[in-house]
C-alpha cells in the first residue's frame, strides 16, 4: 500500500473528527443539541476501549489465554455496582460546579488547594504513560500498515494535529464545567468506528480466514501451545484475575477521563440509567471476536509477528488492503479518542490546580488580576495541553521501550486507584477529613511509585539493579518488588496490595483523630447527604462584608462583562436580592463562588473571594445552625408540598361533587321530561276522543260509547300513573315511612294470587304458587309489600303469551323471606338487565317503548323491598322467562304486634 | 277535495290510532292504519300513501327509522311525512325535520288544528 494513502486516510480521518466536532456545537448553538441523549452519553463512555483494548486485549489473549476478559469484566460489573454511587457523584458534580475528579476531591474536603494539587500531580504522573501508550500505538500500527517505511516523525505530525483538535475543542470556554459537546461527539463517533472496524477484522478472521467460530476453536484445542490459552493458569492465576477485575471496576469510573466524560460531560442523570446497560453490551460485542483473532493469528501468520499487532497483521498477510486501512483507522480512532479526552482533563487540572495556585500565591497578583486573566487561563490550559502530549511524545520515544505495552495501562489503573478510598470515603463518611485523605493519598502513592514504577526504572538503568536484588542499601525487607518480604504475587497485585492497605489505614487512622474545621463539616454534610440539603438556595456558608462591585468585577474578569452581568441579574431576579444596595448579599457571595469554582476550581474560588471580600470566622456552632436551618427549610417545603396536594386533592373531590350534583339535576330533568311524556300519551287519547264526541253530536250510540269507554280507560291509566310518580318521589325522598303491621305474609301472597289466577286462566295460562301452609308472620308494611307482589305479577302476566306458565314462590329461612316470580315469556337481554329497576328504563334508553305499563314498576318494587332491608335482583335469559327474587327480613318474627 | 287523499296512520297506542282513524276518516282521507312500525313498513311495500302519520316511540321499529326509509325510497318521493309525538323536545324535533319530515306535531294535539295543518300540507 502506498504510504501517502495511509497518511493521507489517517488526516482525512482527522479531519472528519473535526467535523462532527463542528457540527455538534453548530447543532447546539442552534438549540438542536445531539449530545443531549443516552446513546451519544453511553458511546462517549466506551473511550474506555483504547488502543490498548484494541490491540493488546488480542496480544494478552494470545499469550495468556482468557486473562484478556477482566478488563472488561470488571467495567460491566462496574457499571452495575457503581450506578447509585455515580448517580451521587453526577448530582453533587452538578450543584458544585465540579470541573475535574481532582476538584471534586478537594471541594469534598474543605476546598483545600493542596489536596487537588497533589491529586492533579498524582494524575498526571500516572496517566502520562498511559497517554504515551496511545500514541506508542498510533506508531507501531503506522510501522506495521507500512513496514517500517515512514519516518518517526509522522507520529509526531498526527499528535500535534490532535493537540490543534484538543486546544479548539476542549478550551472554547474559560468555564471548565461547560460542556465540551464537540468533543463529546466526535467520541462517540470514534467509538462507533473503533467497534465497527475491530468486527469487521473478526468476521474476516473467523469466516473468511477461518469457517467459522466452532473451525476456529477446534484448531485452537487441536493446538497444544494454545490449549492452556483456555484456562485460568495465567503467570499468578486467580490472584492477578482478581486484581485486575477490581482495577479496572474502579477505573471505568476513576480514571480522569472516564470521570470527565461520564460525570462532567453528563448533561442529565437519567441518561445513566440507559449507559447501565449499553456501555457493557458494549464491551460485549467488541469481545466477541478477540478469541478467534488471537487464536487465528497463532495459527495462521509466523511466529515472529509480535501478537499485540495480531488484529491489523492478518488483514495485512492476507492482502486485503482495504481491510487493514479500516482496522488501522478503528485502532487509530481508539487511540486518539482517549488522548483527546485525557488530556483536556489533565489540562483542566494542571491550570486550576497546579499552575493557579502557584500565580495566586505570589505576592501582588491578586492586585493586577483584570480582564486579561481569562486570556491568561485559556493560554495556561492550551499550553499545558501542548506540554502534556509533549511529555507524553518524550516518554514514548525515550521511556515506553522498557516497560511492555500491558503493565503501562495496569500501572496506570493502580496508580488512579490510590484516588478510590478518599472518594468512596467521602462520599458515604461525614468524619472523612481532609488530612486522612491527603495522607493516605500520598502515602498509597509513594507505594505505588515505589513497586511499579522503580523496577521498571531498572530496566532504564536509571536506578541501579541491584535495588531488585537486595533491596536499597541491601535493606531486602524494602525491596520494591517484595515489600515487607511479600512474595508469590505478580507486581500489580503485590503493589496493589501494599498502596491499598497503607492508604486506607492512613486515612481512617488520621480521619478518625482529626479535629475538622467549619468548611470540611460542611462540605461533608453537602456531600453524603446531598439529597437532603438544597445547596441552590439556602446553604450559604458565607459570613462578611462583600460589595457589589468588587464582586462584579471579579466575575467580569474571568467570564466577561456580558455573561457575568447576565449571571447575576438573573441569579437576583430569581432570588430577589437588591442589586442597587452596595453590600453584596451572603447568597450572591457564594453563587459567584460556586460560579468561580467552575472556572479555577473550588480551591481557587475560595481564595479568590476571599480577596475581594472581608470574612468573618464561621464557628462550628454556627455551621450546624445553618445546615440544621436548611433541613428545616426543607421540611417546611414538605410541608407546604403536602398542603398544597391536599388543598389539590379537596378541590378535585369538590369538582367531583359538583359533577354529580350536575348529573343528578340532570337525571331528575330527564325524569321530568320522561313524565311528562308518559303523561301525554293518555291525555292525547282523551283530549282527541272528547273533542270528537263534543264536535259529532251525530255519532253512532255505539261509537260514542266505545269512545267515552276509552276516556275513562285513558283516565285511569292517567291517574294510575300520576299515583306511581307520586309513590316513587315519596319513597326516593324518604318522606314515606314505613306502617309496621304483622300480619300473615303467605295468607297476603296468596289472596293476590287469587285474583291473577282468575286472569291466567282466561289467557290459558298455568299459575302455579308454592307457599308454606303453616302461618308466616311478618312485621312490614303489608300495603306496600302488597304493591311489590301485584307488580311483580303484573309484569309476569304481560310478558306471558299464551299457554305459558307463572310460578310463585314463597319461603321462609333463617329469618328471611324469600319470595320469586317466574314466568315463561320472552325474557330480559343479558345486557339490560343491569338497568331495568331504574325509572323509566326503556323509555329513556331508546325511541323504542316498553310496550305495555309505566316504566315505574320496578323501581317501585326496589324502593319498598330495600326500605324493608331486603334485596331484589332478576335473572333472565332471552326467550327462557323471567325469575324475579326478592328476600326481606321477617325482623320481629312470631311476636304480637 | 276532488279526489280522496291516502293516508296511512302509524301509531302503537290503540286509542290514539282509534280516534285518528276516525278524524281522518271524517276529513275524508282515504285511511289505512298500521298497529305498529313493522306492520307499517309492510304497508309501504306495495301501498303509496300522499301522507303519513307517524308515532315516534313503538315496540318494535320507531318513527324516524320509518321516515328514513320513506325518505330513501323512489316510489315514495311524493308522500309527505307528519310525525305525532309526544317527544317534545327541541332536539327531537330538529331530529323528525333533519329526517325529512314535513310537520311535526307534539301530542296531545286538538283534533281541528291537525286536521287542517294536515289538509293545508297536502293542498
Amino acid at each position: 500500500m502506498n504510504n501517502w494513502i495511509i497518511i493521507a486516510c489517517a488526516l482525512m480521518y482527522l479531519v472528519l473528527l473535526f467535523a462532527v466536532a463542528y457540527f455538534a456545537e453548530f447543532r447546539l448553538k442552534i438549540g438542536k443539541s445531539v449530545v443531549n441523549n443516552p446513546y451519544v452519553y453511553a458511546l462517549s463512555l466506551c473511550v474506555y476501549c483504547t488502543a490498548w483494548t484494541y490491540y493488546g486485549s488480542v496480544g494478552r489473549a494470545a499469550t495468556q489465554g482468557i486473562d484478556f476478559l477482566t478488563i472488561y469484566i470488571g467495567p460491566t460489573l462496574g457499571a452495575a455496582l457503581f450506578f447509585p454511587v455515580l448517580y451521587k457523584i453526577i448530582r453533587i458534580t452538578k450543584a458544585q460546579r465540579v470541573n475535574s475528579i481532582a476538584d471534586f476531591i478537594s471541594t469534598r474536603y474543605g476546598k483545600n488547594s493542596s489536596i487537588a494539587s497533589v491529586v492533579s500531580l498524582f494524575c498526571i504522573i500516572a496517566v502520562i504513560p498511559y497517554i504515551a501508550l496511545q500514541i506508542k500505538a498510533i506508531s507501531i500500527s503506522l510501522d506495521v500498515l507500512t513496514a517500517n517505511s515512514l519516518p518517526e516523525s509522522s507520529t509526531i505530525y498526527i499528535t500535534l494535529v490532535l493537540a490543534v483538535f484538543i486546544i479548539i475543542f476542549g478550551t472554547r470556554s474559560v468555564d471548565a464545567t461547560e460542556k465540551h459537546e464537540g468533543m463529546v461527539a466526535a467520541i462517540a463517533f470514534e467509538s462507533i468506528v473503533k467497534l465497527v472496524a475491530f468486527v469487521a477484522a473478526g468476521v474476516f478472521v473467523t469466516y473468511g480466514v477461518f469457517g467459522g467460530f466452532s473451525n476456529v476453536f477446534e484448531l485452537a484445542e487441536q493446538n497444544s501451545d494454545l490449549q492452556q490459552l483456555f484456562t485460568l493458569n495465567g503467570e499468578h492465576g486467580y490472584m492477578s484475575w482478581f486484581t485486575i477485575m477490581m482495577l479496572s471496576m474502579v477505573a471505568v469510573v476513576f480514571l480522569p477521563r472516564q470521570f470527565q466524560v461520564g460525570v462532567i460531560e453528563n448533561i442529565k442523570e437519567e441518561h445513566l440509567k440507559k449507559a447501565i446497560w449499553m456501555f457493557p453490551l458494549y464491551l460485549l460485542v467488541i469481545n466477541v471476536f478477540v478469541l478467534p483473532i488471537a487464536f487465528g493469528g497463532k495459527l495462521s501468520l509466523p511466529s515472529s509477528v509480535d501478537a499485540d499487532t495480531y488484529v491489523l497483521a492478518i488483514p495485512l498477510f492476507f492482502k486485503h488492503d482495504v481491510l487493514s486501512l479500516a482496522v488501522f483507522i478503528g485502532g487509530f480512532s481508539a487511540a486518539t479518542s482517549m488522548i483527546i479526552v485525557e488530556t483536556i482533563a489533565l489540562s483542566t487540572m494542571v491550570s486550576n490546580n497546579l499552575v493557579m495556585p502557584i500565580l495566586f500565591s505570589r505576592q501582588g497578583f491578586m492586585n493586577t488580576v483584570d480582564q486579561s486573566i481569562r486570556q491568561l487561563i485559556l493560554r495556561v490550559r492550551r499550553f499545558s495541553i501542548i506540554v502534556i502530549l509533549l511529555v507524553a511524545l518524550l516518554f514514548d520515544v525515550y521511556i515506553a521501550q522498557y516497560f511492555s505495552l500491558v503493565s503501562i495501562g495496569l500501572i496506570s489503573f493502580a496508580g488512579v486507584a490510590q484516588l478510590v478510598p478518599s472518594i468512596l470515603g467521602g462520599l458515604f463518611w461525614k468524619s472523612a477529613s481532609k488530612n486522612g485523605a491527603l495522607t493516605g493519598i500520598i502515602v498509597g502513592f509513594l507505594i505505588w511509585f515505589y513497586t511499579l514504577i522503580v523496577p521498571a526504572l531498572v530496566n532504564t538503568h536509571i536506578i541501579d539493579n541491584h535495588v531488585l536484588l537486595n533491596g536499597p542499601f541491601g535493606i531486602s525487607w524494602l525491596n520494591p518488588q517484595a515489600l515487607f518480604g511479600l512474595k508469590g504475587f505478580d507486581s500489580i497485585t503485590h503493589s496493589l496490595f501494599w498502596s491499598m492497605l497503607f492508604n486506607c489505614v492512613a486515612y481512617f487512622w488520621i480521619s478518625l483523630y482529626s479535629k475538622l474545621n467549619a468548611q470540611e463539616i460542611f462540605q461533608a454534610q453537602l456531600f453524603v447527604d446531598i439529597d437532603t440539603y438544597n445547596l441552590q438556595e439556602q446553604n450559604i456558608m458565607w459570613r462578611g462584608t462583600a460589595y457589589m462591585p468588587e464582586l462584579h468585577t471579579l466575575l467580569s474578569n474571568f467570564l466577561g462583562q456580558t455573561r457575568a452581568q447576565n449571571l447575576i441579574q438573573n441569579y437576583a431576579a430569581r432570588h430577589k436580592i437588591d442589586l442597587q444596595s452596595p453590600k453584596a448579599d451572603p447568597r450572591m457571595v457564594y453563587f459567584i463562588e460556586r460560579i468561580l469554582a467552575g472556572v479555577i476550581g473550588s480551591a481557587s474560588a475560595r481564595i479568590m473571594v476571599s480577596t475581594v471580600t472581608k470574612e468573618d470566622e464561621i464557628s462550628l456552632k454556627e455551621v450546624f445552625q445553618m445546615l440544621q436551618e436548611s433541613q428545616q427549610l426543607i421540611e417546611l417545603n414538605k410541608e407546604l408540598r403536602k398542603k398544597s396536594n391536599e388543598l389539590t386533592r379537596a378541590s378535585e373531590q369538590l369538582k367531583e361533587a359538583y359533577t354529580k350534583l350536575k348529573q343528578m339535576d340532570e337525571a331528575k330533568d330527564e325524569f321530568l321530561y320522561t313524565v311528562t311524556h308518559e303523561l301525554r300519551t293518555p291525555l292525547t287519547s282523551i283530549r282527541s276522543m272528547a273533542e270528537i264526541v263534543y264536535d259529532h253530536p251525530d255519532l253512532e250510540e255505539a261509537q260514542r260509547q266505545q269512545f267515552l269507554g276509552a276516556v275513562v280507560k285513558e283516565s285511569e291509566r292517567l291517574s294510575h300513573l300520576i299515583t306511581q310518580v307520586l309513590n316513587l318521589e315519596k319513597y326516593e325522598n324518604g318522606k314515606q315511612s314505613l306502617h309496621y303491621t304483622s300480619f300473615d305474609f303467605g295468607k297476603l301472597v296468596e289472596d293476590v294470587s287469587t285474583s291473577f289466577a282468575l286472569l291466567a286462566k282466561e289467557k290459558s295460562i298455568v299459575f302455579k304458587t308454592f307457599i308454606p301452609n303453616s302461618m308466616l308472620l311478618l312485621r312490614a308494611d303489608k300495603d306496600l309489600l302488597q304493591q311489590v307482589i301485584v307488580n311483580l305479577l303484573g309484569n309476569a302476566m304481560k310478558f306471558t303469551a299464551e299457554g305459558g306458565a307463572i310460578k310463585v314462590n314463597v319461603v321462609e329461612e333463617n329469618e328471611w323471606v324469600h319470595v320469586s316470580v317466574s314466568d315463561t315469556g320472552k325474557g330480559i337481554p343479558l345486557e339490560w338487565q343491569p338497568f331495568i329497576f331504574d325509572k323509566f328504563f326503556q323509555a329513556i334508553n331508546q325511541t323504542v317503548k316498553k310496550p305495555v305499563g309505566t316504566g315505574l314498576g320496578l323501581a317501585i318494587c326496589k324502593r319498598i323491598v330495600e326500605m324493608h332491608g331486603g334485596s331484589i335482583e332478576v335473572k333472565s335469559e332471552l326467550g327462557k322467562g323471567a325469575h324475579f327474587r326478592f328476600m326481606i327480613p321477617t325482623f320481629v318474627t312470631n311476636l304480637p304486634s | 277535495m276532488s279526489q280522496a287523499y291516502k293516508i296511512l296512520v302509524v301509531d302503537d297506542d290503540p286509542y290514539i290510532l282509534m280516534s285518528l282513524e276516525f278524524l281522518m276518516r271524517k276529513t275524508g282521507f282515504n285511511v289505512t292504519i298500521a298497529r305498529n312500525g313493522t306492520e307499517a313498513l309492510e304497508l309501504l311495500e306495495t301501498y303509496l300513501p300522499d301522507v303519513v302519520l307517524l308515532d315516534i316511540m313503538m315496540p318494535d321499529v320507531d318513527g324516524y327509522a320509518i321516515c328514513t326509509y320513506i325518505q330513501q325510497t323512489p316510489k315514495h318521493t311524493d308522500c309527505k311525512v307528519v310525525f305525532l309525538s309526544a317527544k317534545s323536545k327541541e332536539a327531537d324535533i330538529q331530529k323528525g325535520y333533519d329526517l325529512g319530515a314535513d310537520l311535526y306535531i307534539t301530542k296531545p294535539f286538538s283534533n281541528k288544528d291537525l286536521v287542517s295543518k294536515i289538509t293545508a300540507l297536502l293542498d
